[in-house]
């Protein structure tokens, strides 16, 4: 009987959403003609064209570049360190922490599972997950001590720092070997963190009432919204050795990063000084007339109602950050677009450019998906606090 | 109605203001002595607003001399900071601050202005809290309250810094008509309790029971000033006379 009735149901759903009219149905015609050409496209070259050989082979040059390979283990150590970090976030913040710990378990388990990742990758994702349990149970026991969560952070972040650059303890792996997806994550968090709070200082000098500080503000953030992303990179690659001289020397990707930190800033300044002007003149007001000083009223009134203003287009200035490391190809840096490159140029793999594409596609869309949602999560419990 | 006159608190004399060439405020002078309760009135864009607030600097003159507590009001940001200290300011649109709890919104001055330790700075805000009638709204955040207990949760707030003097701008105007009542009420409280309080408002009930000294406000220029019972029962400007017959 239920069967019938639903088979019935939708019929008259058909009926009235894709076959009311003449129009209509035609249109539905033609859609479903479209859309079963490209299914049927995309199917086949999956099916029977693709050769996965390609990523299979450079699964690793694709994930860190020329890295030593006995040197690894040290990429796999920051790893631990970050998911340690993120399990103890997760176990006293909850909210956001939560989506971003389960997605990640989840992309670590799925990447184990896959049939031609080496053993010794299997074990170091399983650290990986457990890692993030270890760090959720610590953050639950310890959650009142707020302190200890600080301080795993100030141990944890120089360990980086000397994994990545060995300062004389390990061996120093050149700049030049860094590369693939490791690469375009290290350009895109070092321009993030610098970036965000330059582009505060920006948008803060920007709305100064003294003249030379506003002025070099406004120059500073026109110049930089004039000028398109690879002519920075192009410039910071030629000319910051210039203007360093011989001071120091500055590796190619320092120079990159420098170059696209300075970018971001001025992105950031704008939309943070948007931020800033949906704030009530009430808000300042008041905060005034408490008789809290300039850096009290920006950093406790102000900062916090601007910032949640503009989640979503900072988000978005996140999102942009990691997709533009794919233009530090063209200077010949080898990150993930560059590593592609790099392969497909290769005559072993010849007419492979499609899987090594849609590869490079996938990580960037998983990322950005990620990032999107916890975009909209962090909306969410903000305003959840708020009303 | 306070007894202790002492000297002037607050001392303003030959304020002008312009904004680019509309003359805001003329030659405006006046003394207010402790203790004392001055009501402003009149009509809008009189500039009583203006005037209020350039005694806690949110606005600035051009000319004349403004002296709070014995600081002058000059250029100089720990001067005004000095003032604004000693002076708390009620708005018309309540601006409390919006991420931030009930109780948070009180402590957070006298924590980094005053440097009180937190624990003592609690206790205060709760103390407030009660004396407003709100103590069960603490843990709120603003959205959460209605009008009236904004207001009073922004009294609360400015009171917490133990302020000598208390600017009111036009307090209840923002209220719907059954929430002026409380509002007006903790204000007379404070009124009686000897604290120093200029006040804009249209409330004239309220104005002939709490003040000590009524200030009628007309184009930029205080017309009269007078007690109540001068003022109210035999106004001398023509202006005055004109005003309260269209008021009252």
């Amino acid at each position: 009987m239920s069967v019938s009735k639903s088979r019935i149901k939708a019929r008259v759903w058909l009926k009235e959403n894709l076959f009311s009219s003449w129009k209509n149905t035609f249109l539905t015609c033609l859609s479903a003609a479209v859309l079963l050409f490209i299914t049927k496209g995309i199917l086949s070259w999956l099916i029977f064209t693709a050769n996965w050989e390609v990523i299979y082979a450079n699964i690793r040059l694709l994930m860190v570049g020329q890295y030593p390979v006995e040197e690894i283990w040290r990429i796999w150590t920051m790893l631990c360190l970050a998911m340690f970090l993120l399990g103890m976030s997760w176990g006293i913040y909850r909210g956001v922490f939560t989506q971003i710990s389960v997605v990640l378990i989840v992309i670590f388990a799925v990447t184990a599972l896959i049939p031609f990742i080496s053993g010794t990758a299997r074990l170091w994702l399983f650290l990986e997950i457990i890692l993030i349990g270890a760090g959720y149970w610590f953050g639950r026991t310890f959650s009142h001590v707020k302190k200890f969560y600080l301080i795993c952070w100030v141990v944890c972040f120089p360990l980086i720092l000397l994994l990545i650059n060995g300062f004389g303890l390990l061996k120093h792996v050149k700049s030049n070997l860094w590369g693939g997806f490791y690469l375009t994550i290290l350009i895109a968090i070092v321009t993030i963190v610098f970036s965000f709070p330059l582009g505060i200082l920006l948008a803060l000098g920007r709305r100064s009432k003294l003249p030379a500080i506003h002025w070099f503000c406004v120059v500073y953030i026109e110049a930089v919204r004039g000028v398109p992303l690879i002519t920075v990179l192009f410039m910071s690659q030629l000319l910051l050795p210039l203007f360093i001289g011989n001071l120091f020397e500055l590796s190619s990707v320092l120079r990159v990063m420098i170059g696209f930190t300075l970018f971001n800033a001025a992105y950031v300044a704008e939309t943070v000084r948007g931020g800033m002007q949906a704030i009530p003149r009430g808000q300042y007001e008041a905060a005034e007339a408490l008789g809290l000083n300039y850096v009290q009223r920006m950093t406790f009134i102000i900062m916090p109602q601007a910032l949640r203003n503009v989640i979503p287009a900072l988000v978005g200035t996140i999102i942009e950050v990691f997709k533009d490391t794919s233009l530090v190809a063209i200077v010949s840096l080898m990150d993930l677009m560059g590593i592609a490159k790099r392969i497909i140029a290769n005559p072993q793999f010849l007419g492979r450019q499609m899987e090594v594409f849609i590869f490079v596609a996938s990580v960037f869309l998983v990322l950005c998906l990620l990032l999107s949602n916890v975009s909209k999560r962090l909306e969410i419990t903000l305003n959840r606090d708020r009303n | 109605m306070a007894e202790d006159k002492g000297s002037a608190y607050i001392a303003c004399r030959n304020i002008n203001k312009w904004y680019g060439t509309h003359h805001v405020l003329k030659n405006v002078s006046l003394e207010v002595k402790k203790g004392e309760v001055i009501v402003i009135i009149g009509p809008s864009g009189s500039g009583k607003s203006t005037f209020i607030r350039t005694i806690n600097g949110l606005e600035e003159i051009q000319q004349g001399e403004i002296i709070v507590d014995g600081i002058s009001l000059s250029d100089n940001i720990s001067d005004i900071e000095a003032i604004r200290k000693e002076t708390g300011m009620v708005f018309q649109q309540f601006n409390l601050f919006p991420h931030m709890t009930i109780k948070e919104n009180i402590i957070l001055a006298p924590i980094w202005v005053r440097k009180i330790p937190k624990e003592s700075a609690v206790k205060i805000a709760l103390e407030l809290l009660e004396r407003v009638g709100i103590l069960d709204q603490a843990d709120k955040y603003p959205g959460q309250l209605s009008g009236g207990q904004q207001q009073r949760a922004a009294i609360a707030r400015a009171l917490a810094m133990q302020p000598k003097i208390m600017l009111f701008d036009e307090p209840t105007s923002a209220l719907d008509p059954e929430m002026i009542k409380e509002v007006l009420d903790v204000m007379k409280t404070l009124a009686e309790s000897g604290m120093t309080l200029l006040i804009v408002t249209h409330e004239m009930n309220f104005a002939r029971e709490v003040a000590d000294r009524i200030i009628f406000f007309d184009g930029g220029e205080i017309i009269e000033s007078g007690t109540p019972e001068h003022f109210f029962e035999n106004p001398k400007h023509e202006r005055t006379k004109l005003f309260l017959s269209q008021i009252l």
